[in-house]
């Protein structure tokens, strides 16, 4: 901050507005306070105590107990770090899947919808937004009854020759099944045999159950529509005359849409992929509705574990350690990703043809 | 800058006070004044009672409310039921906050769980019909040897026999089967195109019937020790494993149904084994299927049976708990749990009860046969964690390793023991 700023808020004239302004934003930062920051910094002390779940978690019976509910998690060796090691593969599937395609899928239908010549523009925007705006409880019950074993899905499959899968109780993961087509039913020892978190690396190659790829597409089929609607009001607020610059120099539109417009919109991917992956990492009321982790855990998620550690199991250290390591994981992939799609100066390679002398250019 | 940090501190200053004042909140209501098990039972008449249930159904929610209106105006206390949408949730919000139920349902999952943070009262033997409980019901409910709670109603499991495809297949009553070699051959009689012999639940609380008709179990009665990957355990999970690769026995979730009475219901299978909470599911949903209900075929070692049970648990924050335990005694009485079963379909845990049920339900009679060796669940703290894990791997029991699998399950348990 300047000098004369200072001077000038020293000065008398407006020393009040500094009073008032905390005052106006303070039923916010009470609320807040109360109700995010408060709960918080609670629970990041649940997580390094063995509170137990009676009475308060600052009583004196409470102690503080370091790192021991992390380390159970990550190194235990028992049940608990399998069971953490098992949501993450999951999760990191899931994410893995979801979000690509939920980004991938929510930019074409903006594009698509944001055509002038498309007709009836204001029905297919509703409709494709309509599944975001239905509760998830709602669409996982629906999803629960298309893709029973008798359900719509399996005779839509049977319809063209297909058996389909029992979905919501096939615990088999979608890669393994997929090498299993070629014969491969084990691992090679090398992967079988060595472990992270408690499962074996052939394991985390499992891909997502069949299980949870239902959920995948219900993911991407709910959250697409929100996104869509993000990219429309981005697409909406890119100004013609580029887009007509690009036109002619000579682009075609696919040129037009990869070189000239989605650098434009890079400000709108970052958010959709940080809503996505916060999204997409926290998953849990189609888990708590729908299946509670089965098959066979292989819909178990780090968010619905921390929930069953807590109030299943009482271990409220361990569920509160779990939301912490879940909060690390997401602040990282975010991070990862904002220093992914930052904008760079570009490289000296791709720089090379327009910088190149015009008369040697001409001669060649 | 200045301003950047000031901000800060501020911030930081008001959730250190906001902190304080909650933890001043908390250590102030009271940590040292819970009645210990054994003590003095608190008796706050002025305050009623909070009775937190999770109920099946509008059924069970009348009936019980109805019983403890009868005590409440009997006993002049009041006393309030309301249904658990999520019990579980509910109760741990009531005891981290110490104003929890006073008198709840609570299953032998949890028991171990809210008996080791000091929520639960240990009136167990406080109880004047202590004795009237089955000893094995009472055995679930007790906790490094304290008897916790009074033991609400139980279940055990039957095979259920659908008696029209019974008598299509040419079978009669003296085919019913009674040992592992009659069940797979009656299994493969009723198995056609459309229909499966035999169908149940693809997990520990049914398979676990087979590994005690051969002797075997997850741990010993007292939970004090493992016994999951002993011999007899594997050879009656191996027993199941060749029902369902001879394709005579079917998990209910391969057959498209959500549990075994589904998919009996819908007639995919000729038998399956569920408890007695199958009879409610059987009236409502597929009336028009006749069954009959027998005992579960012994194994090498006898019968066996798997029960499940939940009971009343009592608040060791309750400031009542005086009345809460005469409560307690009344909902357990002969005559309430009687009418409870007349309601709504549980078995009375109470052997006084016996005679008479059986006189009511003679069609049920198997199930309350199997009382007399039934087995309990484990219920040392962490067991429902094992217990779901070995769920997980049941689900792949066809093509799986039942010695692998119970030596997981081992391991897991004598963790818990540690």
């Amino acid at each position: 901050m300047s000098t004369p700023a200072r001077t000038a808020r020293r000065s008398g004239l407006r020393s009040g507005e500094a009073a008032s302004g905390w005052l106006f934003t303070a039923p916010m930062i009470i609320l807040l306070g109360m109700f995010l920051v408060i709960p918080v910094l609670m629970a990041l002390w649940v997580s390094f105590s063995d509170w137990n779940g009676r009475g308060s978690p600052f009583g004196g019976t409470v102690s503080f107990v370091g790192l021991d509910n992390y380390s159970a998690l990550v190194g235990g060796g028992g049940l608990a770090e399998q069971d953490f090691g098992t949501a993450l593969r999951n999760n990191a599937w899931y994410v893995l899947l979801v979000v690509p395609t939920q980004t991938m899928l929510s930019l074409l239908l903006a594009v698509l919808v944001n055509r002038q010549i498309l007709r009836g523009r204001g029905f297919f925007r509703t409709a494709f937004y309509f599944p975001s705006v239905t509760s998830s409880v709602a669409i996982t019950v629906l999803w629960l009854f298309l893709f029973s074993a008798s359900g719509a899905v399996n005779k839509l499959l049977a319809f063209i020759g297909i058996n389909g899968p029992n979905w919501f109780n096939d615990p088999s993961g979608v890669l393994h099944n997929f090498l299993g087509l070629f014969g491969v039913e084990t691992g090679p020892a090398a992967l079988t045999g060595n472990t992270f978190l408690g499962i074996s690396f052939w394991e985390w190659l499992a891909g997502p159950s069949v299980a949870m790829s239902a959920f995948i597409l219900m993911a991407v089929f709910t959250t697409s529509g929100t996104f869509m609607l993000l990219f429309i009001a981005a697409l909406q607020n890119l100004s013609g005359d580029v887009v007509e610059a690009a036109m002619m120099d000579g682009a075609n539109g696919w040129q037009r849409f990869w070189r000239v417009t989605l650098p434009q919109l890079r400000p709108t991917l970052f958010t959709v992929l940080t809503l996505g992956l916060i999204g997409a990492w926290q998953v849990f009321d189609q888990i708590y509705t729908g299946t509670q982790g089965g098959p066979g855990k292989t819909t178990l998620t780090p968010a619905y574990l921390s929930y069953q550690a807590a109030f299943t199991n009482q271990a409220w250290g361990q569920g509160a350690a779990i939301a912490f390591i879940l909060f690390v994981i997401i602040v990282a992939f975010t991070l990862f990703q904002r220093w992914l799609l930052a904008e760079r100066q570009v490289s000296e390679r791709r720089m090379r043809p327009y910088l190149q002398n015009p008369t040697s250019g001409g001669s060649k | 800058m200045q301003r950047r940090n000031s901000r800060w501190l501020i911030g930081t200053g008001l959730a250190v006070a906001g902190a304080l004042t909650l933890s001043a909140c908390g250590s102030g209501s009271g940590f040292g004044d819970t009645a210990d098990a054994g003590g003095e039972l608190t008796s706050d008449s002025s305050q009623g009672l909070n009775v937190l249930i999770g109920s099946s159904g509008d059924a069970e929610t009348a009936s019980v409310n109805a019983a403890v209106a009868a005590w409440s105006e009997k006993s002049g206390t009041d006393a309030k039921v309301s249904v658990a949408s999520d019990l579980n949730q509910q109760l741990a919000q009531g005891f981290a906050a110490q104003k929890p139920a006073d008198v709840f349902y609570l299953s032998t999952d949890a028991l171990a769980g809210y008996a080791s943070n000091g929520s639960l009262l240990a009136y167990g033997d406080q109880l004047a019909n202590k004795d009237d409980f089955y000893p094995s019901l009472v055995n679930s409910f007790t906790y490094e040897d304290k008897f916790y709670c009074a033991p609400k109603d139980f279940s055990t499991l039957g095979l259920v026999i659908n008696t029209d495809l019974w008598a299509q297949a040419g079978l009669t009553d003296a085919d019913i089967p009674t040992t592992w070699d009659e069940l797979a051959a009656v299994s493969k009689t009723l198995t056609t195109d459309t229909q499966v012999g035999l169908s149940l639940g693809g997990e520990y609380a049914r398979l676990g019937a087979f590994m005690a008709q051969a002797g075997g179990s997850l741990m010993n009665e007292d939970s004090t020790e493992v016994t999951a990957n002993s011999a007899e355990s594997v050879a009656g999970l191996e027993y199941a494993q060749t029902l369902l690769n001879d394709g005579v026995m079917s998990y209910a979730s391969e057959i498209g149904a959500g549990w075994g009475g589904e998919a009996f219901g819908k007639q995919l299978s000729a038998m399956t084994i569920e408890g007695n909470w199958i009879t409610g599911a059987m009236k409502s949903d597929f009336p028009a299927v006749n069954y009959t209900v027998a005992e579960l075929p012994a194994g090498p070692e006898g019968k066996g049976t798997l029960q499940f049970t939940n009971c009343w648990g009592i608040a060791a924050d309750s400031p009542n708990q005086a009345a809460a335990l005469e409560l307690v005694e009344q909902l357990t009485s002969k005559d309430a749990q009687l009418t409870f079963s007349e309601e709504f379909g549980p078995m009375p845990s109470i052997e006084s009860a016996a005679d008479e049920w059986k006189t009511a339900n003679p069609t049920l009679v198997a199930f309350l046969d199997g009382a007399d060796y039934a087995q309990g669940v484990p219920n040392v703290k962490g067991a429902a964690d094992v217990v779901s894990d070995l769920n997980a791997q049941l689900e792949s029991l066809k093509t799986g390793d039942a010695q692998a699998i119970l030596d997981s399950v081992q391991k897991n348990l004598e963790a818990l023991l540690k």
